[in-house]
Order: structure tokens, then C-alpha cells, then sequence
């Protein structure tokens, strides 16, 4: 059997004497589209945190095993450094740079793939030379594929709400990940830009090979496009499963009504 | 009515300015008769002055919000949309090199000096554009790599009598390594705190300059530096001047032409991204520490090749031509022309160094109008003069191919 591509165990982030993560396990499976539910403060942000390498988790495992590739450990890794193994993510609250295009924002993932240094810039030898227009068809390219072609100049910050997540999607996709972390992609957006995410979530994972977490609150979204999804609630997993099962689960219900839950 | 609030509010600031200026405005102590004049024609201006120039602020701040309210985008500024003009570039770029050609030769000598010192702040303004205008780290230290670059040639001529045209790109080096070097501690440090730390530093470098007298001369500071040479040969007092001014134009040129490269690259991008958000940045692959360092020793260069041109210029360098004044000066050239824009700094320059040399009765109040300059610039153009814009690139959607526009 094939190990799972993100394989985290025991995991558990103590922010002073708060239990954001208690003991909390989890494996992606290669071409899964899972999701991450909980109620807000469950620990959903804080996990792809420690994934990433923004927080460094105080207890647990982080492995991956990229495609192709042998399993390697994350913990400790800067966050840099978990983006050049093939983890990309967006942000919930969204995290644009304000001060450059919608074409810049997306080289900027191109970033960690590109090799000439200070030197270059300064003499722009024909390989820099080459490389910079490379790196802006590509990202050029990723725009057209996730339907921000036209707003290619604009400053990211006058872009609308749904493009603006739809451009933080894009700039993930920039630094040729395995691995896609959403968090809460919908947030904000309206029926309509909704179902367009949908359909760019499955497209994602169909044409661009990727494996794709998601945390989500629309729960017709989540329903809709996961395989598999795990939930939390106060920092502890509290079940997994399939959509059908997952909506079956009484302790899900439960969390999710916001009932006194017995273990208090 | 918003006109009678208006009326009312600048009265109340008036009165407000009344009491606090009257210590100083009204009351005299006459110590012949050993007196008190009190002065009321005094009160009755700075009144009458707070009361209009509250209205004239008013007016303007509600003419920009209102502008502002109107278009957000398209403000692409004036300089740069005649810039992009292909029919206007040429000519703008001609009549400008031709006056700066022509202008030491049109000038009286004391014109060319101080176009001199005002080219080195466009220098220096270049260079800390790179630390504070893109990469967003407020470095209030910057004045210490000029003194490296000053003393370097200083000392340099002095015990070993290397010339200027050694010593310009030797301090290059040595101001990157300097800049790594203090970099290196100080840049785990965000906003106020690097802030204070490299004002620190910036102070540090200083003090030892005035007072390690077997290195540095102490504040007696060091005298008689060599002008350049032109391959071996000096010129006359008058024809130095010229000769530096060209020197430094032609660096001037050279600083220009790097730094848009850089600002166009991986790691002016980067830079961009960090100052922007510094996790997003990290999240995007950047390494935070590096770009970091490699901005602050980049300014740093520039830095230091300026001190090299001060030192040849002046003769004579002591500590006290390297305070925090100076860090607070270059910082303001950056901050007024426009923070991460290459044509706001070099105007910035040109204004804050070039006006109080020519308006006599303002250098007194350098500072204090520096002072008032920041804050009406950031409650009216808080860009800057000139604020920054990003490279334009346009696409043939067919072939992919791209055709590249640039801005300068
Ligand atoms: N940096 C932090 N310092 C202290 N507490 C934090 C920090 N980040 C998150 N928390 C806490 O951890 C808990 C989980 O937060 P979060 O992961 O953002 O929840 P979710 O994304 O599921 O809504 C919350 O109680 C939050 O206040
Ligand atoms: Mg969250």
C-alpha cells in the first residue's frame, strides 16, 4: 500500500496554558480532496500552522511522502523551506501583497523555483534573462487557468473579494505544489463565486495532479467535493469519515449544535 | 453648515496656538530695565496666521479625500505617464542630460558643489530606498556605512595612499560586508525595535570614530584627501569640481540603472513581498532572514560609495559630519519623494537638499521645515511626491509572447 502524502501523528500545539491541538492525527491520502470542519476556535488555522512550519507544533509528527519521493519529516522546518518540499496554502483571512500586479503577486510564488541571484538581477546575463520571462508566462499561464487573465495588471488590492481568494489560489499553485492547504477558500464569497471555486477545486485536482486540504465552513461545499474529512472540535479530533458518515456522526452533531459535550 | 464647523474649528485651533505660543511669542524679558514687555500685537498674528492656515489645510485635506473617493487606481503619476509615452521619453530624457551636462560648465563653481552633495543624497536616497522603501525595514543607522565609505578612503589614502578609483569599488565591498555585519543581529528585529537598534548602531559607529584617536584621528578628523585623479593627473580647485561632479553623476547613472534592475527581479519582488506581509512571504518559499540581509547590505553598498565621493569632495571628514542628522535627512529624502519609487527619491533629493541650500533663510530651520514637509506630505500625498508604480507587462494572448514596458 502506498504511504499517505501527509502523515501527521499525535500532534498538539499548547499556546501558554491553551490546548490549541491535543493529540491530533491525521493522513492525506495522493489525490484526495479532504477537508478540515470544526467550529470556529476547533484548532482548523492553528493546524495548517504547524504544517507549515508558522508555528512549531509542541508535541507530534509531520511527514511527507511527495510523489515519487521519499518520506521526509517537517517539523522544525521553516516555512520557507515546507514550501520549496511542495505544500502550498492560502490564507483565511486573505494575505495579498498590496504593493504589487495581480501578475507579480503570482511570481512570487514562482519564487523558491527560480535560481539567479543578486548578480544577475544587476547584470541580467541571457539565463536571467530567459528565466524572468519564463517565470511570467508561467504565471501568466496560472492566471489564465484559474480565470485572472484579465486582471493581470491590476494592484492585487483593487481586485473584488472572490478574485482576490481566487488570486491567493493562484499564487499557491505558482510554487508547484503537491500538496494544496485552503483555508476557508469560501469565506466571503457568494453562491455564485462558490460554485466557480467548486469546480476550480475538482479541476485542481484533476488536471493539476495536486492532493488538496481544505478547512471550510459551507458545508454544501464541503459535502459536495470531499472524499474524506476529519473534524475538530476544541483542539480534539473528534471523528472522520466519508460525507455520509460524517453527517450520520452524533458527536459531530453534537459539536456542531454547540451542546454541552460530556467530557467538559 | 460644514463651512461654519470649519470657521469654528480653526478658530479653536488658533486660540489653542494662542496659549501655547505665548510664552515665546508674547512674554520678553527686558534685561536692561529688568522688565516684562508683553507683546500683544505678537498674539494678535500668530491668531490671525493659525486661524488661515487651519483653513487652508482643511480645504486641501477635504479636496483630497474627495479626489480620493473618485479613482483609487488610476493615479498613475504624471512623470510616469510621460514617461511612458514613447513620443515624450526622448525628448524628457535629452533636455534632461543635457542640463546636467551643461551645468557645471553654465554654473559658477559653488552651483556645481552643491549639485555635487545633492547627487550624493540621491545616492544615498537610492540606496536606503532599497532597506526602507521596499524591503520596509526602517533603518535610522543608515549614516554609519557612509562613514565607512568616508573613513575607508580617508584612511585608506592616508597609510597606504591608494587612490579614489581603488578605494570606490574597495568600499562597495567593505560596506556590503559592514552592512552584513550589522545586519546579521540586528534584522531578527521588526519596525520600532530595528529602529532603535540600528539608531543605536548607526550612534555606536560614530562614537568610536571620535573617539579611538590612533585609528581615526578622533574628532579632530582627517584632512587633506585627495580629490580623484584622471589616470594619474590632478586638476586644478576648478576643474576637480567639475571632475567630481561628473564622477558622481555617472554614479548617480550606475545607481539608477542597478537599482530599477534589482527593484524588477526575484529579489526586488521578494523584498516587495516582505515589507507587504512578511508571513505570506515566508508561505510563498521566500527566505526571510536572507532577503532581509541582502537589502540592508545592498543599501549598504551605495552607502558606502557615497562617503567615498563626500570624502573626495570635502578634503576633510570628521564624526561630526556623520550623526543621526544625517541617517534622519537621507530618511526623509525617501520618505517625502516617495517610499519605493526610484523617481520620488531622486526629486526628493533634489528638493531637500537643493532648497535649503538656496533659500538661505530656511537652512537655519532645516529640520523644523523637514519636519513640517513630512507631515503635510503624509496627510496629503502619503505616497510621497512621487509615488511608486510597478512594471506594466502586455501580453499577445495568442503567441504567449510578452513585450515588456518599463518606467524609467
Ligand atoms: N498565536 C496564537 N496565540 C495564542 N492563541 C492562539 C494563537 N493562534 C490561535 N490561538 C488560539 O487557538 C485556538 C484555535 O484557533 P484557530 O486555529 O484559529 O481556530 P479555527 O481556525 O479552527 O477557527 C483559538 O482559541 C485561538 O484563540
Ligand atoms: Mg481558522
Amino acid at each position: 500500500m502506498n504511504k499517505p502524502i501527509l502523515s501527521v501523528k499525535n500532534l498538539t500545539m499548547n499556546f501558554g496554558g491553551l490546548k490549541a491541538l491535543d493529540d491530533v492525527s491525521i493522513a492525506i491520502e495522493k489525490g484526495q480532496i479532504a477537508a478540515l470542519i470544526g467550529p470556529n476556535g476547533a484548532g482548523k488555522t492553528t493546524f495548517f500552522n504547524c504544517i507549515t512550519g508558522i508555528y512549531e507544533p509542541t508535541k507530534g509528527v509531520v511527514e511527507i511522502t511527495p510523489p515519487g519521493k521519499n518520506t521526509q519529516s517537517l517539523r522544525g522546518l521553516k516555512p520557507n523551506y515546507v514550501t520549496e518540499r511542495g505544500i502550498a496554502r492560502t490564507f483565511q483571512n486573505i494575505r495579498l501583497f498590496h504593493g504589487m500586479t495581480v501578475l507579480e503577486n503570482v511570481m512570487i510564488g514562482r519564487h523558491c523555483r527560480l535560481s539567479s541571484g543578486i548578480i544577475k538581477a544587476m547584470l541580467q546575463p541571457p539565463s536571467q534573462k530567459n528565466e524572468e520571462q519564463k517565470a511570467v508566462t508561467d504565471s501568466y499561464e496560472i492566471l489564465e487557468k484559474i480565470g485572472l487573465a484579465k486582471y493581470v495588471n491590476d494592484m492585487a488590492v483593487n481586485l473584488p473579494y472572490g478574485a482576490q481568494r481566487r488570486l491567493e489560489i493562484a499564487r499557491a499553485l505558482a510554487t508547484d505544489p503537491f500538496l494544496l492547504l485552503l483555508d476557508e477558500p469560501a469565506a466571503g464569497m457568494n453562491p455564485q463565486e462558490t460554485k466557480e471555486l467548486d469546480d476550480l477545486i475538482l479541476w485542481l485536482r484533476d488536471n493539476e495532479n495536486l492532493t488538496i486540504l481544505l478547512i471550510e465552513h459551507d458545508m454544501k461545499l464541503v459535502m459536495s467535493l470531499s472524499d474524506w474529512i476529519h473534524v475538530v472540535d476544541y483542539g480534539k479530533k473528534i471523528a472522520e469519515g466519508t460525507p455520509e458518515d460524517i453527517k450520520a456522526n452524533s458527536d459531530v452533531i453534537k459539536a456542531y449544535l454547540g451542546e454541552d459535550s460530556d467530557d467538559a | 453648515m460644514a463651512i461654519k464647523n470649519q470657521i469654528k474649528q480653526s478658530l479653536i485651533i488658533a486660540f489653542w496656538f494662542m496659549i501655547l505660543t505665548f510664552p515665546i511669542m508674547v512674554i520678553k524679558v527686558n534685561t536692561i530695565q529688568n522688565t516684562i514687555d508683553f507683546r500683544w500685537a505678537n498674539l494678535l498674528w500668530v491668531g490671525i496666521v493659525t486661524f488661515f492656515a487651519s483653513m487652508v489645510w482643511n480645504y486641501f485635506l477635504r479636496r483630497n479625500e474627495a479626489q480620493k473617493k473618485k479613482e483609487i487606481d488610476d493615479d498613475i503619476p504624471l512623470i510616469h505617464r510621460l514617461l511612458q509615452n514613447d513620443r515624450f521619453r526622448r525628448p524628457f530624457l535629452g533636455v534632461v542630460a543635457a542640463f546636467f551636462l551643461a551645468y557645471p560648465f553654465v554654473f559658477p563653481m559653488y552651483h556645481t558643489s552643491i549639485m555635487i552633495s545633492a547627487l550624493v543624497y540621491v545616492m544615498l536616497g537610492l540606496g536606503l530606498n532599497i532597506v526602507v522603501g521596499l524591503a520596509g525595514l526602517l533603518d535610522l543607522g543608515y549614516v554609519a556605512f557612509y562613514a565607512v565609505g568616508a573613513y575607508a578612503y580617508a584612511l585608506l589614502n592616508l597609510h597606504f595612499g591608494l587612490s579614489f578609483w581603488v578605494v570606490l569599488p574597495m568600499s562597495a565591498l567593505l560596506g556590503t560586508l559592514f552592512g552584513v555585519m550589522l545586519g546579521y543581529p540586528v534584522l531578527r528585529l521588526r519596525g520600532d525595535y530595528l529602529a532603535i537598534v540600528t539608531l543605536g548602531f548607526g550612534e555606536i559607529i560614530r562614537i568610536v570614530l571620535e573617539n579611538w584617536d590612533t585609528f581615526s584621528n578622533g574628532p579632530r578628523g582627517i584632512a587633506d584627501i585627495p580629490p580623484p585623479t584622471f589616470f594619474g593627473h590632478y586638476f586644478d580647485q576648478h576643474d576637480t569640481m567639475i571632475y567630481i561632479y561628473f564622477i558622481v553623476t555617472g554614479l548617480v547613472l550606475m545607481t539608477i540603472f542597478f537599482v530599477n534592475r534589482l527593484e524588477n527581479s526575484k529579489i526586488g519582488r521578494a523584498w516587495i513581498a516582505l515589507r507587504d506581509d512578511e508571513i505570506a512571504c515566508q508561505a510563498m518559499g521566500i527566505d526571510k532572514f536572507k532577503t532581509k540581509l541582502t537589502a540592508f547590505a545592498l543599501g549598504a553598498t551605495w552607502a558606502a560609495m557615497g562617503g567615498v565621493v563626500f570624502a573626495a569632495k570635502t578634503s576633510y571628514i570628521n564624526p561630526m559630519s556623520f550623526t543621526i542628522w544625517e541617517s534622519i535627512t537621507i530618511l526623509c529624502v525617501v520618505v517625502i519623494g516617495g517610499m519605493g519609487s526610484a523617481i520620488g527619491v531622486i526629486a526628493g533629493a533634489l528638493v531637500l537638499i537643493l532648497l535649503p541650500e538656496y533659500l538661505r533663510a530656511v537652512s537655519e530651520y532645516r529640520m523644523l521645515v523637514f519636519g513640517a514637509l513630512q507631515v503635510i506630505v503624509m496627510v496629503f500625498k502619503p505616497d510621497g511626491l512621487i509615488k511608486s508604480v510597478r512594471k506594466v507587462y502586455t501580453f499577445n494572448v495568442q503567441e504567449k509572447a510578452i513585450h515588456e514596458q518599463t518606467h524609467t
